[in-house]
């Protein structure tokens, strides 16, 4: 059997509604769109304070038009009935997406509750390129990003497409999500280039609780994520919200005695990436291994993750946030290790520990594809985007910080000496605290 | 015997301080304060404000030299602090009356000398 997204299309033959599903889905919806707020938390606090408010607004503006492009195409291209390759357009504009169920729950709470991931595996992208991009260049790739790179992707795995027919698991998306934007990440920071500051500063995160705050707000979404994944209230949601409560736990343990042993301290920026990191690694196979299993995947997933990070920050590669080290080779350990620990009577297919090794190429198969897809389409998104407009903040714009220059804003201003500019614009002068007229 | 005070961008602070190193110049104070030199505003709107920034984020740097070092610190951070555009800063060079090392109580030349310097 594969994924339970495929599971459902089989399922559409005898549809009927299930209460406790829509209420459990209806949760999970909710839970899985604060997420990006958590990630825009997480990666607000990496940054410097010149440019926190830019990158937090990376994952926010992602809700607005990933969220809508999403509903108006990207769903349809994702999931309606099309070719093994791309969905077709029966669902554009939300045609058909009515309360009749998908499943045993409302096809529009299905399309919201598939919106929320493309709304974050689009933001995810954001951290390998922050304090450097140009804001509106950087909502047009993300846009292009979805329909070119998310929505054949997500078709190919859940929405009836040939990776999914081929036995690919991947039970809440560690290829459709992680995989997928570790390596469009990856890419991104080589196309657009490393920060000016970068290799020759320190720079360091600018509000640790921040990063804290967000790793734990991702942890709670990520229980809709993985658990709403059964896309019912039934044991294997029960199953992957376990796994997704252990996995992280043990990623956590492992990081700490990693870092213990290499800083001889047991850091909270190390702490927060780790959990992040448990959470990747789990989500293609929350619902296919047995909590023992997640347990042991979860530590392993550390060691990869961690020394690509070593590695990275000391090449001139500016991924500024580590998203190919966490998502990239996150969501590439638990691709593979799916294929390791996976066992039938969990609702996996059996793996290589028991006793089908073929289920670990299969799984090598799909990460492969979406890590040589992603990546090429990533570069030539940016390379076309790159001839219409400019990518980068030029350099002076990057010393004052992302904040005042793309927003007009910034995080922590005390309004010291700055100059009250009235409505009627004749105020320049002094004295500056004249009040409006009371009838404006 | 000079107090050499420098304010300039806060975006040219490593470039200094690695300016200076090279200059062999050796123990000073850094503080962030707020300026305005003419160059141009910046505007930002919350919500129905918007606002005028007429301050922007400077560093102050304060060095004390004895007068061999006077020249080297005052060409390290002209060089170093420089963008070209208006608002880079200014370097201030003060005499001093009198230096205090506040450990050993030396005075003056001794007092502003490193004291890894004195040792050697």
């Amino acid at each position: 059997m594969t994924s339970p997204h495929l599971l459902l299309m089989l399922q559409d033959a005898v549809p009927a509604l299930v209460p406790a599903d829509t209420a459990w889905m209806l949760m999970s919806t909710a839970l899985v769109l604060l997420m990006t707020p958590a990630l825009a938390f997480f990666y607000g606090g990496l940054v410097r304070s010149k440019n926190s408010l830019n990158t937090m607004m990376m994952s926010y503006v992602a809700l607005g038009f990933i969220g809508i492009l999403w509903a108006l195409v990207a769903y349809s291209l994702s999931f309606s009935e099309g070719s093994p390759w791309l969905g077709g357009f029966s669902n554009a504009l939300l045609n058909g997406v009515d309360l009749a169920p998908k499943g045993t729950i409302p096809h529009l709470l299905f399309m919201a509750y598939q919106g929320t991931f493309a709304i974050i595996t689009a933001a995810l992208i954001s951290g390998a390129i922050v304090e450097r991009m140009r804001f509106w260049p950087y909502v047009a790739f993300i846009s292009v990003w979805l329909l070119v790179v998310y929505a054949p992707v997500a078709h190919w795995v859940w929405g009836g497409g040939w990776l999914g027919a081929a036995g690919v698991l991947d039970f809440a998306g560690g290829t459709v999500v992680h995989i997928n934007a570790g390596v469009s990440a990856l890419v991104a920071a080589l196309v657009l280039g490393s920060r000016k500051d970068y290799g020759r500063q320190a720079i360091v995160p600018h509000n640790v609780p921040f990063v804290l705050l967000g790793a734990g707000l991702l942890w709670f979404g990520w229980f809709g994520f993985n658990g709403g994944s059964a896309l019912a209230a039934n044991a294997s949601a029960s199953l992957a919200f376990t796994n997704t409560f252990l996995a992280p736990m043990a990623t956590l343990v492992a990081w700490s005695v990693l870092d213990s042993m290499r800083t001889g301290h047991v850091t909270a920026v190390g702490g927060a990436t780790a959990i992040v990191v448990g959470l990747v690694a789990i989500t293609p196979a929350a619902g296919f291994v047995s909590p023992v299993g997640a347990l042991a995947l979860g530590a392993i997933a550390a060691f990869p993750s961690y020394f690509v990070i070593l590695f990275r920050s000391r090449t001139r590669l500016d991924d500024s946030l580590d998203v190919f080290a966490g998502h990239g080779v996150g969501g590439l350990t638990g691709a593979l290790l799916t294929g390791v620990f996976a066992v039938k009577a969990w609702g996996g297919t059996d793996g290589l520990l028991a006793g089908n090794p073929a289920q670990l190429g299969k799984q090598a198969l799909g990460a492969g594809v979406s890590f040589v897809y992603a990546g090429v389409m990533t570069f030539i998104i940016l390379k076309v985007l790159g001839l219409v407009m400019t990518l980068r903040a030029d350099q002076k714009a990057e010393g004052l910080g992302l904040d005042v220059t793309q927003h007009g804003e910034e995080a922590y201003g005390t309004g010291e000496g700055s100059i009250l500019v009235l409505p009627d614009d004749v105020a320049m002068a002094p004295p500056l605290a004249v009040p409006m007229p009371a009838t404006r | 015997m000079n107090l050499i005070v420098a304010i300039f961008r806060p975006e040219k602070l490593n470039d200094v301080l690695e300016a200076l190193y090279r200059a062999e110049v050796r123990g000073l104070t850094v503080s962030r304060v707020m300026g305005h030199g003419g160059e141009t505003e910046h505007a930002e709107t919350y919500r129905g404000t918007t606002i005028k920034v007429a301050l922007q984020e400077k560093v102050r740097l304060e060095i004390g030299v004895s007068e061999p070092y006077v020249a080297p610190t005052v060409k390290a951070i002209l060089a170093a602090a420089r963008t070209g555009e208006v608002g880079d800063g200014k370097v201030f060079v003060l005499d001093l009356a009198q230096v205090h090392r506040i450990r050993t109580g030396e005075r003056d030349q001794a007092a502003v000398t490193p004291a890894a310097k004195v040792g050697a």
